[in-house]
């Protein structure tokens, strides 16, 4: 069943056309990846849905009304982690269930069960600056998941790790998933990223983003920990190929 | 894969040895020059006569001493609840920021030398008016602190409050204000220097006490050696106010001392 869907939408901030007839959606438990090229307008099209940006024209719609009508029906993980660096760990992670109204004790309730799963036991107490770069993205992804909310918008969840880092902690996230099925809309311009992880994937063009191609991901899960398949390989190229031959258009 | 925390290397102790050494050595340098040159104390006193000066006469000092620090808190509690108070106003009323804030340019750029007698004049020689001078000299700092530092605040941050369906005051009260505690602290710094050296002056201008009552009585005396002494007590009070501020800050900005590179 369709959740979430996005109509011939169009956006300009300012002079500059940055959305440009963008349609897609989104079904019920379904993992979608938006990828495209760094500045196409990715962050942008999850500014909208989070009600930061109002759209020119097209319609979104959630669960088949207004997305107005809606509102705060997505757990927003933001590109760079914005964990609050003045909050410690345990009171980062609570912060989205108290702003929905959960007090804090019942808050916490909710994230310590957790916190072994996303290796953080033990670090409630820190600060987010003294956490790595893997420990910080586990406490956004899990601020994020523990909202309950139907639907998870994860911006480039990974982007800023280095390489073996972000390897491990897309594998430790596909188990996460695999149990949970959170229904997701992920952005990456990582091809890789995008093809061991959806079901589906949209590609972006550069700016003004339009979508360029609709892709099905079929393969079997898990599909991180093992040799990378031939099917794999043979999308990751094709993937490749239409977002740098586009590039090379405008 | 913690990274390690950042120590403070001996504290703020350690770090002040170098000034109070150079410090030092220019009293040093002073004293020899007085001693040499036979030059009489009532144009240069020795740091040597000035201390003994504030022995002698610390009865007299310490009077005096506090209703300037009494003019000095009360001025800058005042500061304090106004600027704390406008910066919320004007960080909710943007339109009536852009037409206030100039205003409080302007006060900033009112001669004290001016403005003092005339605050005097019309308040009288009690507490008031030096409450208002210090209030007014040490306020913008702290507003304009205040207002950039919600200004600077993370909008990624912002975005993902709004998303979760926080309110204006919900955003000002977990993002736009411990984001804009780092500024208010540097403000608060500038603010202090200026507290006690307000109310001196206001005294100065105008009043039955207080170290600017001295230095005024000691000038018209002509008792240099009674002018610096007064000197030294506020240098001190001002030191003093500031070593305050600095350990309420490193409470407050806890979260600060633990890597972040800052
Ligand atoms: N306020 C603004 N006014 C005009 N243009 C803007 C504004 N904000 C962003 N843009 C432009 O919109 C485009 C899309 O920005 P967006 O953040 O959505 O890109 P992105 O696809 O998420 O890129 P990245 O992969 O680098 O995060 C950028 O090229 C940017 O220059
Ligand atoms: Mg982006």
């Amino acid at each position: 069943m369709t959740v979430l869907s996005m109509q011939n939408i169009r956006l300009s901030l300012g002079e500059t056309p940055v959305l440009d007839d963008i349609s897609l959606h989104l079904n019920n438990g379904e993992f979608v990846t938006l990828l495209g090229p760094s500045g196409a307008g990715k962050s942008t099209i999850f500014r909208l849905l989070t009600g930061v940006l109002t759209q020119d024209a097209g319609h979104v719609t959630y669960d088949g009304n207004p997305l107005a009508e809606n509102p705060q029906r997505f757990a927003f993980m933001p590109q760079r982690d914005a964990l609050l660096p003045w909050c410690r760990v345990l009171d980062n992670l609570t912060l989205g269930l108290e702003v929905r109204g959960f007090t804090r004790r019942a808050a916490r309730e909710r994230v310590l069960p957790l916190l072994d799963d996303f290796g953080l036991a033990g670090f409630e107490r820190h600060y987010p600056a003294q956490l790595s770069g893997g420990m910080r993205q586990r406490a956004a992804l899990l601020r994020t998941v523990v909202q309950g909310q139907p639907v998870q918008l994860l911006d480039e969840p990974f982007g800023a790790l280095d390489a073996l880092t972000r390897t491990q902690m897309q594998t430790w996230f596909e188990e996460r998933w695999r149990t949970a099925r959170w229904t997701t809309l992920l952005i990456t311009h990582d091809v890789r990223e995008a093809v061991a992880l959806s079901d589906r994937i949209y590609v972006l063009s550069p700016r003004p983003a339009c979508i360029r191609a609709e892709i099905a991901v079929p393969a079997q899960r898990p599909r991180l920990g093992q040799p990378i398949t031939t099917e794999a390989h043979a999308l990751e190229a094709h993937l490749l190929d239409i977002l740098l031959n586009q590039t090379g258009e405008t | 894969m913690v990274q390690p925390l950042p120590r403070h290397p001996g504290g703020g102790l350690a770090r002040g040895i170098p000034a109070a050494l150079s410090l030092l050595s220019a009293f040093l340098i002073w004293e020899v020059y007085v001693r040499l040159s036979g030059i009489s104390p009532l144009m240069l006193p020795a740091p040597s006569r000035v201390l003994s000066q504030i022995v002698l006469n610390r009865t007299m000092l310490w009077d005096n001493t506090i209703p300037t620090l009494r003019a000095t808190f009360a001025g800058f509690a005042l500061s304090l609840t106004v600027a704390f108070g406008l910066s919320i106003m004007l960080d909710f009323m943007p339109r009536v920021r852009r037409a206030l804030f100039p205003i409080f340019v302007v006060s900033q750029t009112l001669p004290l030398v001016a403005i003092a007698p005339l605050v005097v004049l019309w308040f009288g020689f009690d507490l008031t008016p030096k409450v208002l001078l210090v209030a007014l000299v040490t306020f913008f700092p702290m507003l304009v602190a205040l207002v950039d530092g919600y200004a600077a605040t993370d909008p990624e941050i912002e975005n993902l409050l709004r998303s979760m369906g926080a309110t204006r005051r919900v955003i000002f009260r977990r993002a736009r204000l411990p984001s804009a505690m780092p500024y208010f602290f540097a403000g608060l710094r500038i603010s202090i220097t200026y507290a006690v050296v307000a109310a001196i002056f206001a005294e100065y201008v105008g009043a039955r006490a207080g170290l600017g009552i001295v230095i005024l009585n000691a000038k018209n005396s002509f008792r240099p050696d009674l002018v610096l002494a007064a000197v030294v007590i506020s240098s001190l009070l001002t030191l003093i106010l500031f070593t305050c501020t600095a350990l309420i800050q490193r409470a407050v900005l806890r979260w600060r001392d633990h890597g972040d590179g800052a």
